[in-house]
């Protein structure tokens, strides 16, 4: 019997192996192209160790100096604005999105399940349905090239995912506690934010998390609404990097670590919350 | 006859409601501005022969921009390339997906660091996974040409990505090393929430593993599957990221999809009035998509995923 198992067990280890290779291989050779020269990189044939790891290739891009390409000396930026993009989507989602999501699952009103399932109806429609009328609407307010053009917008896809997960994390709340304040007297809005939120601290805690890494992880709008430095994000700057004529291909393989290195670190950190959230509302892709 | 006590009681419930409405209120309006507002003028936009920069006059065409759509073989090229990556990149995401979640809950030494490890591919942003695969796939110095031909599987190098057929399915694979993670993560955790005593009383009588697996666990995961699917079909339709950073709609429109096309004929050659017709195409499927969610969603008789 232990012997079966224990072949049992060597068995599914041998399975698990292809599927970390494939896993990891992709982001060995991104981490590597990073820390390698160019003239590493473009010497044939290939090897795949650096002879020469450096770090210059993060000094660069992170101190740009007269020699680094445009796209390159302006990535910081770049990172700033995909920051306060991302964590402003964030924070109006969970003020707003609590709100709602807590009348939606707790109070009777009228047309209340209607508006659920619209909810979840508009989560998902696609960018590319919304984007010409927006367009048209920034332009005429001069709203083009301006980090709010993205906060306003972006709401389209985060807010009702957010008011989606957050429904699916108070309906996990027994309704007697709450029932128990309102018997003490406790108004509706102090039973939302004294009982209701501390104890969905998780849900909120991963819902913040899927909508970061969302905002975060958005192109489409950001590669129509901004051209300029003052609002382009991070997806559209290592976009840029594949020019016309030549990729700048060290930048672009630096940039993307850094690009990712945010989200993936969240994500591991908060794993319990990623499963979590996806489990209680099946999301992202 | 009302007894004061139960009209009281009326007028809290009234009352109740009056608050529900004031905190739904932001969020509703939030929503009509940017979402639904704008996809019906993208319907009436549909409507009309109009350009992007408004140098002429809008010049009403009624479903000319449908009936001209319909007539063009571009369109249908894009619908077709757009249905073969759905239907091959969900389809092999979804087999792989399941195998995955099978192989965590089983537990083999070391189950904790693969699950963590499909969270990294899922996280990377979408157009970092396509920076990385474009240099994977780079004819002259890329990984993927440097490990085939050092494992002797090809001679001298290809460039990949110069015919429609393989680049295509070369963004397909860069698609599935985003993906699997998705579906893998959400079936192990369905996985873990399943009882076990059905399947200890099958294996009592005698069924093996696989039969378990088959008429046991693949029903009971039947609904985490489908929103799983629904999901990803929806996003795999909408596909544009992952093809802007890779072809870029090359070679010669050979990876150009249904909403790579409503980018070039809007945002490209200016023709705002056919985008919009492109968009509100893509918007039905999604509808459509949508509703098949929603009911799935919504069966009383088992749980949600």
């Amino acid at each position: 019997m232990t012997r079966k198992k224990i072949v049992n067990a060597t068995l599914l280890f041998t399975l698990t192996i292809p599927v970390l290779i494939f896993i990891y291989l992709p982001i060995a050779w991104l981490v590597i192209s990073s820390v390698s020269t160019r003239v590493e990189l473009l010497s044939v044939p290939m090897h795949w160790i650096p002879q020469n790891p450096t770090l210059k290739n993060y000094i660069d891009i992170l101190t740009p100096g007269a020699t680094t390409s445009e796209v390159a000396r302006t990535f910081k930026v770049t990172m700033r604005n995909s920051l306060l993009v991302a964590s402003s989507v964030t924070l109006i989602c969970l003020l707003v999105g609590s709100l709602a999501a807590y009348a939606l699952v707790r109070i009777e009103f009228p047309f209340r399940r209607t508006m659920l399932i619209g909810i979840l109806g508009t989560r998902m429609i696609p960018e590319i349905s919304l984007v010409i009328p927006l367009y048209v609407l920034a332009s005429r307010l001069s709203l083009l090239n301006s980090p709010l053009v993205l906060i306003i917008t972006y709401l389209s896809f985060a807010l009702p995912f957010a008011i989606w997960l957050m429904a699916a994390f108070f309906e996990t709340i027994p309704t007697e506690l709450e029932d128990v304040a309102r018997i003490d007297g406790c108004s509706r809005l102090r039973t939302l934010f004294q009982i209701i939120i501390p104890i969905s601290a998780p849900g909120l805690v991963s819902t913040a998390l899927f909508i970061f890494l969302l905002a975060w992880d958005e192109f489409f709008f950001a590669l129509i609404f901004t051209s300029t430095i003052s609002a382009k994000t991070v997806p559209v700057a290592i976009a840029e990097f594949t020019g016309r004529y030549a990729v700048d291909i060290t930048a672009m393989m630096t940039g993307g670590v850094l690009a990712a290195l945010p989200p993936v670190l969240l994500a591991l950190i908060f794993q319990r919350y990623i499963v979590s959230g996806l489990t209680a509302g099946a999301i992202k892709g | 006859m009302l007894s004061p006590p139960h009209k009281k009681r009326l007028t809290l419930r009234q009352q109740d409601a009056r608050i529900g409405l004031v905190l739904v209120a932001p969020s509703l309006f939030i929503i009509v501005a940017i979402s639904l507002q704008p996809i019906l003028t993208t319907l009436y936009l549909s409507f009309f022969e109009t350009t992007l920069g408004k140098t002429s006059p809008d010049i009403f065409r009624g479903l000319g921009n449908y009936i001209r759509l319909l007539a063009d073989p571009l369109f249908w090229q894009s619908i077709w390339r757009t249905l073969y990556f759905t239907f091959v990149s969900v389809g092999i995401e979804l087999v792989l997906g399941i195998a995955i979640a099978q192989l965590i809950h089983s537990h083999p030494p070391g189950w904790r660091f693969l699950r963590a490890s499909l969270i990294i591919p899922w996280a990377v942003p979408t157009i970092v996974n396509g920076a990385m695969w474009r240099w994977i796939y780079n004819a002259d110095y890329g990984a993927l040409n440097g490990l085939l031909k050092q494992t002797g599987v090809i001679d001298r190098y290809i460039p990949w990505l110069i015919h429609p057929a393989s680049a295509m399915n070369l963004v397909i694979l860069a698609d599935i090393w985003h993906s699997v993670p998705f579906i893998a993560l959400i079936l192990q955790s369905a996985l873990a929430t399943l009882p076990i005593e059905l399947e200890e009383a099958a294996a009592v009588d005698g069924a093996n593993a696989w039969q378990r697996f088959v008429s046991i666990r693949l029903p009971l995961l039947r609904s985490a599957i489908l929103v799983a699917l629904v999901i990803r079909t929806v996003e795999a339709f909408r596909v544009f990221d992952i093809i802007y950073v890779i072809t870029n709609g090359g070679p010669a429109f050979g990876t150009v999809t249904i909403s790579f096309l409503t980018y070039l004929e809007t945002f490209t050659y200016g023709h705002m009035g056919r985008g919009s017709a492109l968009s509100f195409l893509i918007s039905v499927f999604t509808l459509v998509m949508a509703l098949i969610y929603i009911r799935l969603l919504y069966r009383p008789e088992e749980t949600r995923a």
